[in-house]
């Protein structure tokens, strides 16, 4: 009969004794089993890759981009809608092309997307700020605080973002009258989004919120004590981030798409300081008259962009979830 | 000819860097008629041996070595649909969870007659009589009525039963169960056991029987197979395995098996222990930091009265009053804990004494009734800095160590955050030394603290979980269940501890228990309940040698025989 020995027994025991010490931060990080989910999957890392590329092209634009299509000086109606080198009537100066008022489509391709990308995180930031704070409260507190949160965002369910965004645009008219579009357009667009985006965080970490709530951890910081903004703010938040993040980067691929929506109708970011929808509304205009470029590059730039984040959220999403392993 | 024969068998489970055996080279057998336990602490492997043989191991789990022979047939090779031919007909299962193992949305009738026809080729009509009587025979009165019932109309030991019907349906050779009565309540698993042992001579099926409760092994098993760490350390009779035990593994675990006969000092050092050592220094409490400043206020008589405690829950509300139910959890209960003793709640599971613990420590607010903590009434303190001075006076432990630690939190952080908040240090350095100290105390080493609850183990969670509590320097420790989720052996290293912290801080400890073996050797005075009210209180000698409350009695009588184990006990002793 294949017996052990009382010493084996011991040193298998020893091997995850409390004793030894505990490896670093960046041991941690390196050695974890989402960086090797990582690893394994050839289309994230590729997605991954992807998505660097088009941030550092994007956030070093005014480093790398050949032209500056802010610069009044450097453009000129002359070079308006020169077509990209390897076609005839081409200029070697213009990769791309140029657009109706002679700006190099490729600078403002970097450019737009830089637009865009900022414009995104910050409604991303602004609506997790938003849908946190009140999935928190509503899930922690329950009842009638509970019952009012939600009920805001079963309203808010009902508009589509686009509308709330118009919604605003004109309000904000409205209120503060002829406004500097140059200027304001960019924070309107972020609320708008923002107030579009936030009920499905809200909603997330409610049922999360209430899920951990009933946690023995929970209940031991409250036999200790602990006021409820401690405990909600230092034991709960952390254990319902993991959703978070994934809502995070899915929504970042919606709102660059929502941003890029509204600029291609009007509402959104102006002509003089183009995001990737403002430059295809402006495309728009002239594809019947040949001259396709102005629209597709950067449709195909804000493709690429949405394909690899949404890429990286959705394996986010299935790394996060022990249901799909 | 043995029915089950399983042969040097070996299962890896290859993880990213290592390759993990969770069963190391096991050889079994069971004749017709006769029942195997296999028995073990979690992670022995027990439970991977049941799956090898019905071919549900889980992926990436493999069958690396070895055989397993089903009437001298191998079944371990046969490729997916014949396995899948051979479970159910010929190898019946019985899972742990009543509650989960049947289809909510289809009745009993369906579920049994979906089986039988599935695996005998009888008409419609042969298999619902079939069913009734299977139904009959595993007890459930009026079959012919409670047939066409769905799941949530039966109770939970009666779901044991019917899912005990299913595994029989076909006449199978073999059933396995897998910890068949771990989700039961004493007295339901005493009769579920009984039901077993009848039905395996009755019908001549061979059983294995996986747990990890010597009080099981010993009330039905013919042979026992003792598995620690993937490998088997013991296998032979269970008369002479529980009487006798040779290997140092077998002995420990049975010594560690609390003893519901007489009361003992301490539990015995076993030998095979988790990585957690005994402090090796006292405390004195004159000259301690957790014995120091513990600026409470003199109290004369018992440290807590309850008084008239009742607490019910609404479970369907309305406006109207008239319209509102409500559940009643805990009704009149009034008893006294002395200062300095051990005051003991068992009962079985909704009896209310989770409930009683939660209001004393303030999570529920009782319905009505008065908590007394020496002369303050803790139900009627409003101020909050009065609630704090009381919060920090008591402390509870819970049931759960694997959820009773924040994952997103250092070890450190974890005990010192109470010392904190509760600004019972000055300076971080001294939080630093104070939480050293705790964590050495329970047994776990300084190192401890740079590390997260998921590195350690359950017995670990619990000691840091214990250092939690004491960390506010309390005098009450409320004890919710605080070994039912830890294995026997580290069960008993849990109790020591927590009897040695008792005597060296002085601590007065409320100890809820499902389990009256474990009462009866933490307790001074224990308190029966049943279904929110308090049967008895009574000294815990008393309470096992002359019980005055019919149900007191009634749950005595239920306790699995332990005279195997008694005798192993003393002979090891």
């Amino acid at each position: 009969m294949p017996t052990v020995s009382n010493e084996e027994a011991k040193a298998a025991v020893q091997d995850r004794s409390g004793v030894e010490a505990a490896p670093g931060r960046i041991t941690r990080m390196v050695d974890n089993d989402f960086f090797h989910a990582f690893l394994r999957s050839k289309i994230t890392v590729i997605a991954a890759c992807g998505t660097l590329t088009l941030f550092l092209l994007a956030f070093l634009a005014p480093w790398i981009a050949p032209h500056d299509p802010f610069d009044l000086a450097s453009i000129s109606i002359m070079d308006a809608r020169v077509p990209p080198v390897w076609m005839d009537y081409s200029d070697p100066r213009f990769v791309l092309g140029t657009d109706d008022q002679g700006r190099d489509l490729l600078s403002g391709i970097f450019y737009g997307m830089r637009i865009s990308l900022i414009v995104g995180f910050c409604s991303v930031v602004a609506a997790a700020v938003i849908g946190i704070t009140l999935g928190l409260v509503a899930g922690y507190m329950g009842g009638r605080i509970d019952a009012i949160i939600m009920r805001i965002a079963d309203v808010q369910l009902t508009f589509p973002a686009i509308l709330i965004a118009l919604l605003i645009d004109g309000i904000a008219h409205g209120i503060f009258g002829s406004l500097d579009r140059n200027v304001f357009a960019f924070y309107i667009l972020i609320v708008a989004l923002a107030l579009s985006f936030w009920v499905q965080y809200a909603r997330t970490v409610r049922s999360s919120t209430m899920v951990e709530k009933s946690k023995e951890y929970v209940q031991a910081a409250r036999v200790i004590g602990l006021p409820s903004v401690i405990i909600m703010a230092r034991h709960i938040l952390p254990n319902v981030m993991g959703p978070v993040m994934v809502i995070a980067t899915i929504n970042l691929a919606l709102a660059i798409v929502t941003e890029a929506t509204l600029s291609f109708l009007g509402v959104g970011m102006p002509p003089t300081q183009p995001s990737l929808g403002t430059l295809i509304a402006i495309g728009n205009d002239f594809l019947y008259s040949g001259e396709w470029w102005i629209a597709i590059f950067p449709g195909v730039a804000l493709a690429l962009l949405v394909l690899n984040v949404n890429l990286l959220g959705d394996w986010l999403r299935d790394a996060l979830n022990p249901k799909l392993r | 000819m043995s029915v089950l024969d399983i042969r040097d068998l070996t299962v890896e489970f290859p993880a990213r860097k290592s390759v993990f055996v969770a069963v190391d080279d096991v050889s079994l057998s069971i004749e017709a008629g006769k029942i195997l336990g296999v028995v073990g602490e979690s992670g022995a492997g027990k439970s991977t041996v049941g799956n090898a043989v019905i071919g549900l191991l889980q992926e990436p789990g493999h069958i690396a070595g070895g055989e397993i022979l089903l009437h001298g047939q191998r079944i371990d090779q046969l490729p997916y649909k014949q396995q899948r031919l051979l479970r159910g007909r010929r190898i019946g299962m019985i899972f742990q969870d009543p509650l989960t193992s049947l289809d909510p949305l289809q009745t009993i009738e369906s579920q049994l007659v979906e089986t039988i026809r599935t695996h005998l080729s009888l008409s419609a009509r042969q298999a619902r009589k079939r069913a009734v009587e299977l139904i009959d025979a595993v007890g459930i009165p009026n079959p012919e009525e409670r047939i066409g019932q769905y799941p949530h109309q039966f109770s939970g030991g009666m779901r044991q039963r019917v899912v005990i019907a299913l595994a029989l349906c076909a006449e199978p050779e073999l059933v396995i169960a897998d910890e068949p009565t771990t989700a039961l309540d004493v007295s339901i698993q005493a009769q579920i056991l009984e039901l077993m042992k009848k039905l395996c001579s009755e019908r001549n099926v061979a059983m294995m029987v996986i747990t990890h409760d010597m009080g099981v092994i010993a009330d039905i098993t013919d042979h026992v197979a003792v598995m620690y760490q993937g490998k088997l350390v013991e296998y032979g009779e269970t008369t002479k395995v529980l009487g006798a035990p040779e290997h140092p593994y077998t002995q420990s675990l049975i010594s560690a098996v609390p003893r519901p006969d007489i009361k003992v000092d301490r539990f015995p050092v076993v030998n095979y222990i988790e990585a957690a050592g005994t402090p090796q220094r006292q405390i004195d409490i004159s000259t301690h930091w957790l014995g120091k400043a513990r600026d409470f206020s003199e109290i004369s008589g018992p440290l807590v009265r309850i008084r008239d405690l009742d607490m019910r829950f609404e479970v369907r509300g309305s406006i109207f009053p008239s319209r509102r139910k409500y559940f009643q959890a805990v009704k009149s209960v009034s008893f006294d804990i002395e200062q300095g003793e051990t005051f003991g709640l068992v009962g079985e599971s909704g009896s209310g004494k989770s409930t009683i613990a939660r209001m004393v420590t303030g999570l529920y607010q009782p319905t009505s009734g008065s908590i007394l903590f020496g002369e303050t009434d803790l139900t009627s303190l409003k101020n909050r800095r009065d609630v704090l001075a009381m919060r920090r006076q008591m402390q509870m432990i819970f049931q759960d160590p694997y959820s009773s630690l924040n994952a997103r939190m250092r070890v450190s952080e974890i005990i010192a955050e109470p010392i904190r908040f509760h600004k019972l240090a000055s300076g971080n350095a001294e939080v630093r030394r104070i939480v050293d100290d705790l964590l050495d105390h329970v047994g776990l080493g300084t190192a401890a603290g740079q590390k997260y609850p998921h590195e350690f183990s359950g017995g670990q969670r619990q000691r840091i979980s214990i250092a939690r509590a004491l960390a506010t320097r309390p005098r009450f420790l409320i004890c919710d269940e605080p070994t039912s989720a830890l294995d026997v052996s580290i069960q008993a290293q849990i109790l020591n501890l927590l009897k040695d912290l008792q005597e060296e801080l002085q601590l007065t400890m409320l100890f809820i228990s499902h389990d009256l073996a474990v009462v009866r050797q933490m307790c001074n005075r224990i308190g029966v309940m049943r279904h929110g009210e308090l049967c008895e209180v009574s000294g815990c000698d008393q309470l096992f040698e002359a019980p005055q409350h019919a149900y007191t009695r009634e749950l005595l009588t239920l306790m699995p025989s332990m005279e195997l184990l008694s005798r192993a006990n003393l002979e090891g002793a």
